[in-house]
């Protein structure tokens, strides 16, 4: 049976992708951000999931205003990177799973979820930023990867509540899976930022604190944050972290914190990152070896089961 | 974990409450149409032959695109602001300001109007705060009654 066993929040701020296509990670600009990440290469490198499945938005490169899906998946087998308008990354392809992903339409399109089925799709620096931050510049992306594109870029994006369901829905999608599968989500974008006009450079570090210690214990607390509040508070593009909400409603209500990362500024954003694995799991090593014990005893079998 | 009204949905916010915010401009439907052929123009710029015929006369290319006067002069000028302000997307934008070379630090810097130092600085210093930055009427922050209201 196929798994869902953790979740990897992070930015996907273009520039990232730069520093790594120009080999800029160790200038002193970089460097912080890179080392940052130095622990969550090895976590995934000793997880080595089967499938991602990775929550990202499209930035007006495979779709433009012609056609805005709010959830679409991506059931090809294969996914080019994008030219953006400077060239696409030199990045491997992304190579989907198709058979998963199809499961994984039929079943939340059943669970009344409208999803958007999407063959063909070229994939930007949404997707590719976050695989280049946990796996550096390999030949070939180790594992395979479905997108899941969420409209954040025209008003509305669906509410956080809405990305919680839906997170929920494609848990038990993965579940009835019947191949053994050990799959990882990622939910991407934000922190706090603004790239529009005279309030451009906005960041709120305290918001963005109070959203990942929500993220690991108060989750629905976070799925009533209104859009509004998300602009006001964190700038206009940080609704982005309504996609953080789908990664977590996929995992179990309790999880633990693997690893924490937060960084201002990468480029106009406050950068964040988090690692959450459900609470049931086997531990790995970048756990605490106390947390990881309290954990085996508090009724790791009885979570596993599920 | 707190269980409490697990069915609660925030609500939308509404025109008032969104255009209180300083600085900003929300993309929502109608800004969308009427943005749509500055955004697609912008669109078009990702296909390396579009943007050769571009640079070689930036007007003349522009006339396939049914643009207002206004846009148009918008976009030959790189007034970003007033692109936005005229239905444009930053996220569209990108593709133009990427054709001139530009970053989104570079022209979000534009958008401040401050200089490129001095805008690189102000995020070396961890951004521009909230405080003083949520609402042109200064009305208290906190969560107005259109986005308490729970729906359905």
């Amino acid at each position: 049976m196929a798994r869902i066993i953790a979740s990897v929040n992070c930015s996907h701020v273009p520039a990232i992708g730069a520093a790594v296509d120009l080999g800029k990670t160790q200038e002193p600009y970089w460097a912080p951000i890179f080392k940052g990440f130095e622990p969550s290469k090895k976590w995934i490198a000793e997880l080595k999931p089967d499938v991602i499945i990775l929550v990202y938005n499209d930035h007006a490169s495979a779709f433009s205003l012609e056609i805005i899906p709010t959830f679409a998946l991506g059931c090809a087998e294969e996914f080019p990177p994008a030219d953006e308008g400077w060239g696409p990354r030199p990045v491997p392809t992304v190579k989907g799973h198709s058979e998963l992903a199809c499961h994984i339409a039929q079943s939340v399109i059943l669970d009344e979820f409208d999803l958007t089925i999407v063959n063909k799709m070229d994939v930007d620096h949404g997707l590719t930023v976050p695989l280049s931050l946990m796996f550096g510049q390999p030949k070939e992306w180790p594992c395979r990867v479905i997108p899941l594109p969420v409209n954040v870029v025209q008003y509305p994006p669906p509410t956080g509540h809405r990305c919680y369901r839906f997170g929920k829905a494609i848990r038990k999608a993965v579940n009835s899976y019947p191949e053994d599968l050990r799959v990882v989500i990622f939910g991407t974008g934000g922190m706090s930022h603004q790239l529009q006009g005279p309030r451009a450079g906005l960041i709120n570090r305290k918001f963005d604190i109070n959203f990942l210690d929500k993220l690991v214990k108060d989750p629905l607390a976070l799925t009533r944050i209104p859009f509004l509040e998300y602009v006001r508070e964190a700038g206009s593009e940080a609704i982005e972290m309504v996609m953080w909400l789908i990664s977590r409603g996929a995992l179990d209500d309790e999880v633990r914190e693997i690893y924490r990362f937060y960084h201002v500024p990468c480029s106009n954003t406050a950068l964040g990152h988090i690692i959450l694995e459900n609470a049931g799991k086997a531990p790995t090593k970048l756990r605490k070896k106390g947390v990881a014990k309290k954990a085996a005893r508090k009724g790791g079998k009885k979570r596993a089961a599920r | 974990m707190k269980q409490k009204d697990p069915d609660y949905v925030p609500g939308p916010g509404t025109p008032e409450e969104f255009n209180d915010i300083p600085g900003t401009t929300l993309f929502d439907m109608q800004r969308s149409r009427q943005g749509y052929h500055v955004n697609m123009f912008c669109m078009s710029l990702m296909k390396p032959d579009n943007r050769a015929e571009f640079r070689a006369n930036e007007a003349a290319y522009l006339q396939k695109f049914p643009m207002s006067p206004g846009q148009r002069e918008a976009v030959l000028k790189r007034d970003w602001n007033r692109m936005i302000e005229l239905g444009g997307n930053v996220y569209f934008l990108s593709k133009l300001f990427s054709a001139d070379g530009l970053s989104f630090q570079h022209v979000a810097a534009i958008m401040t109007g401050s200089t490129q130092k001095e805008y690189a600085d102000l995020m070396l210093r961890g951004g521009r705060s909230v405080e003083g930055n949520r609402s042109k009427s200064g009305r208290k922050p906190g969560r107005s009654p259109s986005e308490r209201k729970p729906r359905g």
